[in-house]
């Protein structure tokens, strides 16, 4: 069950619990305190908009940063991967397995900003031994969402 | 100048357009209208099985292919139907691989059928079994088959509608529009009726992987039937295939011979890529269709609780894509509430009587939409119903 709501929310965020209760066969007391204790136990984080970013005035200019970090020994990557996090020009970071340790993904007003925010912040902390950033030139899809124009219903009525 | 009303057969003259046109001819016409009314699947055909048409395309398989289509996919399509429904059919002489179902109902139907033979059809049904049979020459003998039976087939009806000259027997399910499916009893009952008869049965299959709840039976898979009965199915609908035109019929060899006779004359071959793509599928579509089969699922609850919700009776439909409320409350009949709802709220359905008298009081709605279509199309229709003060 709670998969399941895991799932529709993650599709679409402003189901109602009735309309959820109906898709999964139950009541929609049910869904809600379900979707509460989902909440609670910290597995739904947040509910947010997607946005097509390049149609909004002001659009913010994203970058993917990698970084390379020498990993404390107790610790891990941790404690960088943490105060990377915590600035606000940071959306995600993660983990990678491969050529590089975290990836870090960084809005900014213009690319001088972005520019700026890696050379100032990200390449020097200590424990990061070098950066490459690549910026974002156009989206295409976002959270399952495509993005470009698409074709609608072309479904025709045969019979 | 010619004198066309001399020119037509007068069965073709007299065949009426499908009732599933009329409203969305009209619907074309208008702007913002939502509909709920398209019988094919929204997804796309799953990647990989795209992609296996693509690569036969780029590997110049754009020949034709033998009249009964390709071995490998006569191969497949025995494992499948083996593995799935435990009937057997030999790839060599028994199953023939058709454009669409369609065409596979057409060739069995003119395949038995001669002037003034009957063919039983239920209905509430698919629209193509009646124009079919009168075009091969044969006598639609219509079973209305009811909503307080689920919309199954009885054997008391059956046992009624036989006469000496009955000559098929077409059994649809599970059902479009109804999506009725008739479990191993109930076609056992039907088996009982049909045991010492002559009647050749023409399963309409081609929602059995679409039963929720419910695994489909196929009626050839019933003791003593399977030498009289001929089974359709296809790619459409399990996956996704529509545009592809690919169907297939099994049956006896006696039966499959003559039915590609027709089809040897008439059209030759399926589609040499959509054979290509369907080896795939049934190879390694399962997933796919799991997957799709759980949206459906999904959709098909959403559908029957809201339009119970708003006041529209609908029993729990247990295959195919659509639901089939009652319109009783609003005390119109099946057109008039179409054209209304068509012309007041915007949104397009089908109404029931386009599948036979008996759809009378009754909708069709498919769920081959997304949730936010369905859940907008309920609503505008709960508002309909509210304004007529129901």
């Amino acid at each position: 069950m709670k998969s399941e709501i895991v799932k529709l929310l993650t599709e679409n965020a402003r189901y109602t619990f009735d309309q959820m209760a109906k898709m999964l066969g139950c009541d929609a007391k049910t869904v809600e305190a379900e979707v509460k204790a989902l909440e609670k136990e910290g597995i739904i984080k947040g509910y947010k908009t997607i946005v097509d970013i390049e149609k909004c005035e002001d659009a913010p200019v994203s970058a993917m940063v990698e970084l390379n970090v020498i990993p404390k020994a107790d610790l891990g990557f941790e404690e960088v991967a943490q105060r990377v996090a915590e600035y606000p020009q940071v959306e995600s970071v993660y983990l990678m397995s491969g050529g590089y340790d975290l990836n870090v993904v960084v809005k900014g007003k213009s690319l001088h900003d972005i520019a700026r925010f890696v050379a100032k912040e990200l390449a020097t902390i200590d424990s990061v031994t070098s950066t490459a950033t690549h910026f974002v030139m156009r989206r295409y899809k976002e959270m399952d969402v495509i993005l470009c124009e698409n074709e609608g219903d072309d479904r025709e009525y045969i019979l | 100048m010619i004198d066309y009303s001399k020119v037509f057969n007068s069965t073709v003259e007299e065949m009426k357009p499908s009732g599933i046109r009329r409203f969305f001819d009209i619907a074309a016409t208008m702007e913002g209208v939502i509909s709920l009314g398209v019988g094919e699947p929204d997804f796309q055909t799953p990647w990989h099985i795209r992609k296996a048409g693509i690569t036969s395309l780029e590997r110049g398989k754009t020949k034709y292919t033998s009249n009964s289509g390709l071995m490998p996919l006569r191969e497949e399509i025995s494992r499948y139907v083996e593995r799935k429904y435990g009937v057997k059919y030999n790839p060599e002489n028994e199953i023939l691989i058709s454009v669409g179902g369609s065409e596979a109902i057409d060739g069995v139907i003119r395949a038995v059928t001669q002037s003034g033979d009957e063919i039983i059809i239920p209905q509430p049904s698919y629209v193509c079994y009646e124009p079919m049979t009168a075009l091969a020459g044969g006598t639609p003998v219509i079973i209305e088959t009811k909503a307080q039976d689920d919309f199954k087939l009885t054997p008391e009806a059956l046992k009624a509608a036989i006469t000496p000259k009955t000559k098929a027997l077409i059994l649809p399910y599970p059902c479009n529009p109804t999506g009725a499916i008739m479990e191993k009893e109930d076609l056992e009952k039907i088996a009982q009726v049909l045991k010492d008869t002559n009647i050749v049965v023409i399963s309409d299959e081609i929602y059995a992987e679409l039963t929720f709840g419910k695994r489909h039976v196929s009626f050839a898979s019933i003791e003593g039937m399977w030498d009289r009965t001929v089974t359709i199915n296809g790619f459409s609908k399990t996956f996704s295939m529509t545009g592809w035109r690919l169907g297939y019929a099994c049956g006896p060899k006696e039966i499959i011979k003559n039915v590609t006779k027709i089809h040897q004359y008439a059209i030759m071959c399926a589609p040499t890529t959509a054979q290509y793509a369907a080896i795939e599928a049934l190879k390694n579509g399962d997933e796919a269709v799991e997957n799709m089969k759980k949206e459906y699922n999904r959709r098909r609850k959403l559908m029957v609780s809201s339009f119970n919700e708003i006041g529209l009776t609908c029993r729990e439909p247990k295959g195919a894509f659509y639901t089939f409320p009652s319109i009783a409350v609003s005390g119109m009949g099946s057109d008039e509430f179409c054209e209304k709802l068509l012309m007041e709220e915007k949104v397009a359905l089908v109404p029931g009587t386009a599948f036979g008298e008996s759809g009378e009081g009754f909708i069709r709605a498919s769920y081959c939409y997304s949730t936010e279509h369905i859940i907008e199309a309920v609503e505008r229709t709960g508002r309909f119903l509210k304004k007529l003060g129901k």
